[in-house]
């Protein structure tokens, strides 16, 4: 690391494996110093290496905007704590005022809390004076919903800006805008200006942007929430990309639970200013343990109960004929040819009234509404049959 | 037929007052955007939570601005002749009315810009910081850049109104069209003289008032072109 600042005083070049071939030199510079002599041990990816990402810690963070005028105090942060390892893609999730928006802003310091700490890659983001905290802003890019690209510079000056502002050479500036262009896929729109551009194509300038200064964090405020679904999943899928050749640690929060199962590692449920759950992004959508988790993953399509059925429900099993369960699989037991082999096992038949097949990551994970007939539900047969299975169940009602 | 009318000795006046005329109200328009460009910038980032944050300061000179915007500009140009001597030199002529027409100039430009500056979306701002810039910055990379077009248009707003006010000064000797038109126009009943002083003047604020517009269009990226 020192002998690579002492070469180059500027930020190290930025370090893709697709681009290695036609970069040898960066490609140099990363073996270099990722076998530099020095290197802390256990520093696993750490800044040093090829995967440059950072981790954040929170350690009861707590935010409250003082009353003015009319207006009563805000608590919008309550003692949050938060442990984000190094190269993991987090996700926050909450609805509009549930101070997600904070929560991000308090990791670059553009919102300072009022207790607790942000502790980025060990440093002490909310204990740093304004120059410090210029410098270490540096070491974090931001994309946001609305892009904020300056209207009046084209793609290539809009990711020029962060370099123009750490005072780097036109020369390197140039070489660095046009392979970051490159990396975001849009190297032939170098010269147009935000006006021009699609939705899409404003947020990979965005996100070209945050990635200029080599940063080790990557915050997404609601980046996609301004797209329309097959942008959202190309934006996301570049993230991914970022995420996995750069090793930058990426934080994102959103409203949609679709961004989340998309890319995020774990999850964190916000409401009220508080982490009401957090976990492994696979874990969570198995079994969330909040309402509000439940309803964030109730919003996926295929997850809501089937809306001419769900008129027809009724608490009461007697008289039904049919009842109405949720199941849940995760894993091998999502795999497994379970309805089947429950049809002939207990000699029942089974309606498939709706639900979703799908993986989070690479976990088999499926949802699914199946009508049994109620006697044989109140024997406890199916029941036991599906615990049997690894299958979550839940009694969603009866139907005449 | 047009020298039947005017002799041409009147179309050396009218000439030499257009002159005069440029003169005051080119110096006058640089003096006033030098002093009410970072007067207006200053008093849109100086708010509560802005990035030069000086509450008081940013309310004193809003007051400052405030006062010398609510007086008439003939009241303005008198009041101010101890001060106009002490910097012109004099108080009589055109170089010495460039003083009041400055002083009025500057905080008119100051509230235009300011207005620009405020309409920047503050999301640039935002993301700027994030990025690690310092205020200086941001006002240098961000804030002026995107309010070109709005500054553009304020400079040209402003030149038009140097242009009437400039008409006033011939109370204190400062010469101009204005002043030709009322000693000759009207004082020694020319209506010809004041028919031309009026179309010059028509022609000047067409043309300031076209160059600004054009210019303003060519820096405003938010336009699409084809």
């Amino acid at each position: 690391m020192m002998l690579q600042n002492a070469a180059a005083p500027s930020f190290p070049p930025i370090l893709f494996r697709d681009l290695a071939a036609t970069a040898p030199m960066a490609a140099g510079e990363a073996f270099r110093a990722a076998g530099a002599p020095g290197k802390a041990p256990g520093n696993g990816q750490g800044r040093d290496g090829v995967a440059g990402g950072a981790s954040i810690v929170l350690r009861n963070v707590s935010k409250t905007f003082p009353a003015r005028g009319a207006d009563a105090a805000v608590t919008a942060l309550e003692d949050i704590s938060l442990e984000i390892p190094r190269g993991e893609i987090y996700g926050v999730i909450g609805r509009s005022g549930a101070g997600k928006s904070t929560l991000i802003r308090t990791i670059n310091g553009l919102e300072r809390p009022t207790g607790g700490e942000v502790i980025v890659d060990g440093v002490v983001v909310n204990r740093l004076d304004d120059a410090a905290l210029r410098a270490e802003r540096r070491k974090i890019g931001m994309i946001f919903q609305h892009f904020n690209l300056l209207s009046s510079r084209s793609a290539f000056d809009n990711v020029a800006l962060p370099l123009e502002l750490s005072g780097l050479s036109r020369a390197a500036i140039r070489e660095r805008v046009e392979r970051l262009l490159d990396l975001v896929g849009l190297a032939d729109k170098r010269d147009r200006y935000p006006v021009e551009l699609s939705g899409g194509q404003k947020q990979r300038v965005g996100i070209a942007r945050a990635l200029a200064t080599d940063p080790k964090v990557l915050l997404s405020d609601e980046a996609t929430s301004a797209l329309d679904p097959e942008t959202t999943r190309s934006i996301l899928a570049l993230l991914a990309r970022v995420n996995a050749e750069l090793g930058v640690t990426i934080v994102l929060i959103t409203h949609e639970m679709a961004v989340i199962k998309e890319i995020c590692h774990r999850v964190g449920v916000i409401e009220a200013g508080r982490i009401i759950e957090e976990g492994p992004v696979a874990e969570v959508f198995a079994h969330p343990r909040t309402a509000t988790a439940r309803s964030f993953i109730g919003s996926l399509p295929g997850r809501e109960i089937p809306a001419a059925l769900a008129g027809r429900l009724r608490d009461d099993p007697a008289g039904a004929t049919q009842s109405v369960l949720r199941l849940t699989l995760t894993g091998a037991a999502a795999s497994q040819p379970l309805v089947t082999r429950l049809a002939r096992e207990l000699g029942i038949d089974i309606a498939l009234l709706g639900g979703q097949i799908d993986s989070i990551g690479s976990l088999p994970f499926a949802l699914l509404y199946v009508g049994v007939p109620t006697p044989a539900w109140a024997s406890g047969a199916v029941g036991a049959a599906l615990e049997a299975a690894g299958a979550r169940t839940e009694v969603i009602g009866h139907v005449l | 037929m047009f020298s039947d009318l005017i002799s041409p000795a009147i179309v050396n006046l009218i000439v030499g007052s257009t002159l005069e005329t440029l003169y005051m109200v080119a110096i006058a328009a640089l003096i006033g955007t030098l002093a009410g460009l970072p007067l207006g910038i200053f008093l849109a980032t100086s708010g509560k939570g802005e990035l030069f944050e000086a509450v008081t300061v940013n309310r004193v000179l809003g007051l400052v601005v405030n006062a010398t915007r609510s007086t008439p500009f003939i009241i303005l140009v008198v009041a101010i002749i101890p001060f106009t001597r002490l910097v012109a030199g004099t108080s009589i002529g055109t170089t010495a009315a460039i003083v009041p027409l400055s002083i009025a100039a500057a905080p008119f430009i100051a509230r235009i810009v300011e207005a620009a500056v405020r309409e920047v979306d503050q999301g640039l701002v935002e993301a700027s910081l994030a990025m690690g810039a310092t205020p200086l910055q941001i006002v240098r990379k961000v804030l002026i850049p995107e309010a070109l077009p709005g500054l553009v248009l304020g400079v040209t707003l402003s030149v038009v109104s140097l242009l009437s006010n400039s008409a006033m000064v011939g109370a204190v000797g400062g010469g101009g069209l204005g002043d030709l038109g009322i000693r000759y126009g009207y004082q020694r009943f020319m209506p010809e003289v004041m028919l031309i002083v009026v179309v010059v003047l028509i022609v000047l604020v067409q043309s300031v008032q076209s160059l600004g517009e054009t210019l303003a269009k060519k820096v405003n990226r938010r336009l699409r072109r084809h």
